[in-house]
């Protein structure tokens, strides 16, 4: 038995039972990784420091993890796959790394994303592209790509992902396993280096539903630190984890199924509704109207918060300087220029000039603010929806994984891969995405399940019995 | 054409903004200390640094320090607590943004009541907002490089911006003086000038006389005083009127004061060419206060300084010029408060605590509520002057050796022997020395010349070596040559 191919509770079982050690699961996925990584290319960097397994083992969850590199840990080197982070080494450790600390889990080192988080492929990373483990050709899905991959790849038995318009759901989506983005405000944005603080939101990425539980059990909570973070008592999400869904109201929007959908993609959320159908549940048509307006308000939204949070890479204290041989304006702003155009790719600063643009004084009006409005609409619907459903059942991503460098040169259609993820991220709800299904070039394809803010309970609940009953989750990789 | 007649042609308008640095003990958004004085870059953490990852949590007690200010100073407080990100790029400024509050400041739509030469004038104050300062720039010749010191970095900041209602140099200065008083009353700011922990930049126009419309604006920065404040104001005004006088247009523009020329100076217009994109601070979620929370706050305010100048001379009967005195203080009019419950000739009261008092802590550099001098004995030490046990000079000595040493009255005088001889047999003793010795004025007395009994009394001091009762001298003199 691989014990790295197993999921965080059943290698828990195997430590009650006092079967394997810590150790010995660390030391499986290492040899994965050594085996699979040149391939999948999931991590950036693997964690220098050594563990201490004596004291690791009385901890409540010593399971090796993944983390997204764009989570500050203490003295290790973070840089959100830029160049421009190069060498910044954080003197803290994010609330979600503390926690997980504490509850003892096995950092493995930091996965690979798109640059700052912008992108649906983790292409747009300094450090080169992921593959998705499923057939290496294709993107892992992101910005939480690497996070996916090394979870399907059996790189690490979990990992931590970070979600601002899909970049949990549509990798895990990608890649065959379960992404949460839980309610905005459910898990502290302390550590998490901003790309849109209104919309970011760190979750787990698990190879099955109890593991995300289990995970979110972890690191969910308020935290002083984040204002942003809710003062609300976390329920025990393993207690939510029912094989039935009788009398659960669902509803399946109109907006979301449109002409233009993969057809594949499409068949296999119809059977997932037929089979909760079988388990009890209720659905019902309803309708977001504003849903087509999601992805333009999330680009003027989040790009506008990202021009502004990512103001401070700008040489002076950390990370990379550079100063142009010839002087050209000032020194100050030679430096600035010098060190944003060579450490930015190209995706961060299409979103630093449209973010600035949307803010600027006399276009603030027209786009900015309107954004915002739109956001507010966008709620509404579904505010409105959920006086009459528990949840709403929706495809993760309209496509399968496409294939690296097919959409590199065209960001538009990019954007377009998270329109159904977008307006979770709008609106603060929360999402989780699970398998649920093949298609014929058997690529994953991944069911969206969203509820009412901070009923994550619900979303286990449908997503647990739909797993439950069927098994998808259970297809292995073959890297 | 004489400046006398310009002066009467134009009228200037002035508006002030005016940045304090509030006295919390730990920063705006971090557990930061806030401390001044300090080893560069020893006041900071990840938060104040504005490193990746880190987030805003507000001080609450800078809340409730920004919005007494703003009642203050007659404000409305915004029901809505929200901030802000202006964006600029400053290497003082480590996340490429100051948090501020751009569209609903914690106060707004006040006044304060100026005294100015010839009347109370109300000011008006359009708003007052929370903000975090910057960072500090430290240019180093030798290896001709910038170094950035982020111990002020979060340091919580409220900028107070006046109407346009100021028409001189003089009353800018007089609106300082008061809105500095009042911020020191309520002990929420150091408002020392040259620690930076007040600081003021002014805009400032000039327009015929009766002309209801605005000239055109400078903006002028780098006044490190009130009175820098004043002279460039003044600099400006003659300035501006010259420039129009001449039929030229006004520059709007940033200029710089120079204090050691005596001169403004343009800044580049292309640094304040700032666009500074303000959207709301995502970070901070926006929340109200109760009403009963501002009532709270409202009734910890003291009485304020204009309050107290009026109280005191109604209470106490004392001079508005001696009351003007004791308000520059809170604690010197405690202090004289104090005295006053203890002794009734509150008029001498007055004369001891703003003439030699502060006089001596002037010359001591001290500050008055660190004085050792506790109020009963300043009013014991009156009386004893005014019982004639002491010379008003002993007094005075005695004054000064409680403020070095902060012994008591009665064994001061004791022990250095201060009290002063009013035995009659000691006395008639030493007069009869006097009289034997000037013959002559004793003559020009006793033919009704009494100014010169002087004379005769100073004699006598010097015989006593100044311990004698000069009063009392005088007396006795005076019954034994004229009665």
């Amino acid at each position: 038995m691989k014990l790295n191919t197993l999921t965080a509770h059943e290698i828990l079982d195997l430590y009650h039972q006092n079967k394997t050690t810590a150790k010995d699961v660390f030391s499986s996925v290492n040899q994965q990784i050594e085996k699979a990584d040149k391939d999948v290319r999931a991590y950036i960097r693997l964690s220098q420091k050594t563990i201490d397994y004596k004291n690791i083992s009385q901890k409540d969850f010593p399971i090796p993890i993944a983390i997204k590199d764009n989570m500050c840990m203490l003295e290790e080197e973070t840089t959100c796959a830029s160049k421009i982070l190069t060498g910044f080494r954080s003197p803290y450790d994010a609330t979600v790394i503390e926690k997980l600390k504490k509850s003892g889990a096995m950092i493995i080192g930091n996965t690979n994303m798109d640059e700052f988080a912008f992108g649906s492929s983790t292409e747009n990373s300094y450090y080169g592209p992921t593959h998705n483990p499923w057939n290496l050709h294709c993107v892992p899905g992101g910005s939480s790509g690497g996070s996916a991959a090394a979870v399907a790849a059996h790189e690490a038995i979990w990992a931590i992902g970070s979600d601002t318009g899909g970049s949990i759901r549509q990798p895990a989506s990608f890649c065959g396993v379960v992404g949460l983005k839980p309610t905005y405000g459910r898990v502290s944005r302390y550590g998490l280096i901003a790309f849109a603080s209104s919309l970011d939101q760190i979750g787990p990425i698990t190879k099955d539903v109890r593991d995300a539980a289990i995970l979110l059990n972890i690191i969910a909570g308020y935290d002083p630190k984040d204002s942003t973070s809710a003062d609300l008592p976390v329920p025990d999400y393993t207690k939510s984890l029912f094989n039935n869904v009788k009398g659960l109201k669902i509803g399946i929007p109109k907006e979301y199924f449109i002409a233009g959908m993969d057809s594949e993609v499409k068949n296999a959320i119809m059977e997932a509704i037929c089979v909760l159908k079988n388990f009890g549940a209720e659905f019902s048509d309803i309708s977001l109207p504003h849903t087509e307006y999601a992805v333009a308000t999330y680009y003027i939204v989040a790009t506008a918060e990202a021009s502004s949070n990512l103001a401070r890479y700008d040489g002076v204290q950390y990370g990379l300087r550079k100063i142009p041989e010839q002087k050209r304006k000032s020194a100050i702003v030679d430096m600035y220029e010098e060190t944003r155009d060579t450490g930015f790719g190209d995706e961060p600063k299409r979103r630093i000039m449209l973010g600035t643009y949307s803010l600027s004084s006399g276009y603030y009006d027209a786009y900015y603010l309107r954004g915002l409005k739109v956001r507010t609409l966008i709620k509404k619907d579904f505010d409105q929806a959920f006086g009459q459903v528990d949840a709403i059942i929706t495809p993760t991503a309209p496509t399968t994984a496409f294939k690296i460098g097919e959409k590199t040169a065209d960001p538009l259609s990019m954007y377009l891969s998270d329109i159904y993820t977008i307006s979770a991220n709008l609106s603060g709800i929360p999402a989780i995405s699970i398998p649920c299904g093949f298609s014929k070039d058997n690529l994953p394809i991944g069911l969206q399940i969203m509820a009412k803010p901070f009923d994550e309970e619900t979303l286990f609940r449908i997503a647990y019995t739909y797993e439950q009953n069927t098994d998808w989750h259970k297809k292995q990789v073959g890297v | 054409m004489s400046s006398n007649s310009t002066q009467k042609k134009y009228e200037p308008v002035i508006g002030l903004e005016v940045h304090l640095q509030l006295n919390t003990r730990t920063k705006i958004f971090c557990g930061c200390p806030n401390v001044f004085g300090k080893d560069p870059n020893s006041q900071t953490d990840p938060v104040s640094l504005g490193l990746p990852g880190t987030l805003p949590v507000l001080n609450k007690k800078a809340l409730e320090y920004g919005i007494k200010a703003g009642l203050a100073l007659n404000c409305k407080i915004s029901p809505l607590i929200k901030f802000d990100r202006k964006n600029y790029y400053y290497p003082d400024l480590p996340k490429g943004y100051q948090i501020s509050q751009y569209d609903h400041p914690i106060a707004y739509d006040g006044f304060l009541m100026v005294p100015t030469a010839n009347r109370l004038k109300k000011i008006g104050i359009t708003r007052a907002h929370l903000e975090e300062d910057a960072g500090k720039l430290i240019h180093d010749d030798q290896s001709n490089s910038s170094l950035v010191d982020y111990n002020r970095t979060g340091t919580p900041l409220m900028e107070i911006v006046t109407e346009p209602d100021l028409r001189s140099a003089q009353e800018a200065y007089d609106y300082l003086h008061i809105l500095k008083l009042t911020l020191q009353y309520l002990n929420i700011s150091d408002c020392d000038m040259e620690k930076g922990s007040l600081r003021c930049d002014a805009n400032i126009s000039i327009r015929k006389v009766g002309s209801s419309t605005f000239g055109t604006k400078t903006e002028l920065k780098n006044m490190n005083s009130f009175k820098a404040v004043k002279a460039g104001l003044e600099y400006e005004i003659a300035r501006h009127q010259k420039v129009l006088e001449a039929e030229e247009r006004i520059v709007q523009e940033t200029r710089l004061w120079n204090e050691a020329k005596g001169v403004t100076i343009a800044m580049r217009s292309k640094e304040e060419a700032h666009d500074y994109r303000y959207f709301p601070e995502p970070d901070l979620v926006p929340f109200v206060v109760s009403q009963e929370q501002i009532e709270d706050i409202l009734r910890t305010l003291p009485e304020l300084p204009l309050a107290k100048l009026e109280r005191l001379q109604k209470e106490y009967s004392i001079s508005e010029y001696d009351a003007q005195i004791l308000i520059q203080d809170p604690t010197i009019a405690n202090f004289f408060e104090t005295c006053a419950k203890q002794y009734n000739d509150t008029k001498k009261i007055c004369n001891w605590i703003n003439g030699d008092l502060l006089k001596e802590l002037n010359e001591r550099k001290i500050d008055f509520k660190d004085i050792t001098l506790h109020p009963g004995q300043l009013v014991r030490l009156i009386q004893k002057v005014e019982d004639g046990t002491i010379s008003n000079l002993g007094g005075k000595d005695v004054l000064k050796i409680i403020l070095d040493t902060g012994r008591n009255v009665d064994q001061i005088i004791t022990d250095e022997g201060l009290a002063q001889v009013s035995d009659d047999g000691t006395l008639k003793g030493i007069i009869d020395e006097v009289i034997n010795e000037n013959k002559k004025i004793v003559e020009q007395i006793r033919d009704g010349k009494e100014s010169a009994i002087g004379f005769l009394v100073g004699q006598a001091m010097k015989k006593s070596q100044g311990k004698a009762n000069p009063k009392k001298l005088g007396e006795i003199i005076k019954r034994r040559l004229i009665s």
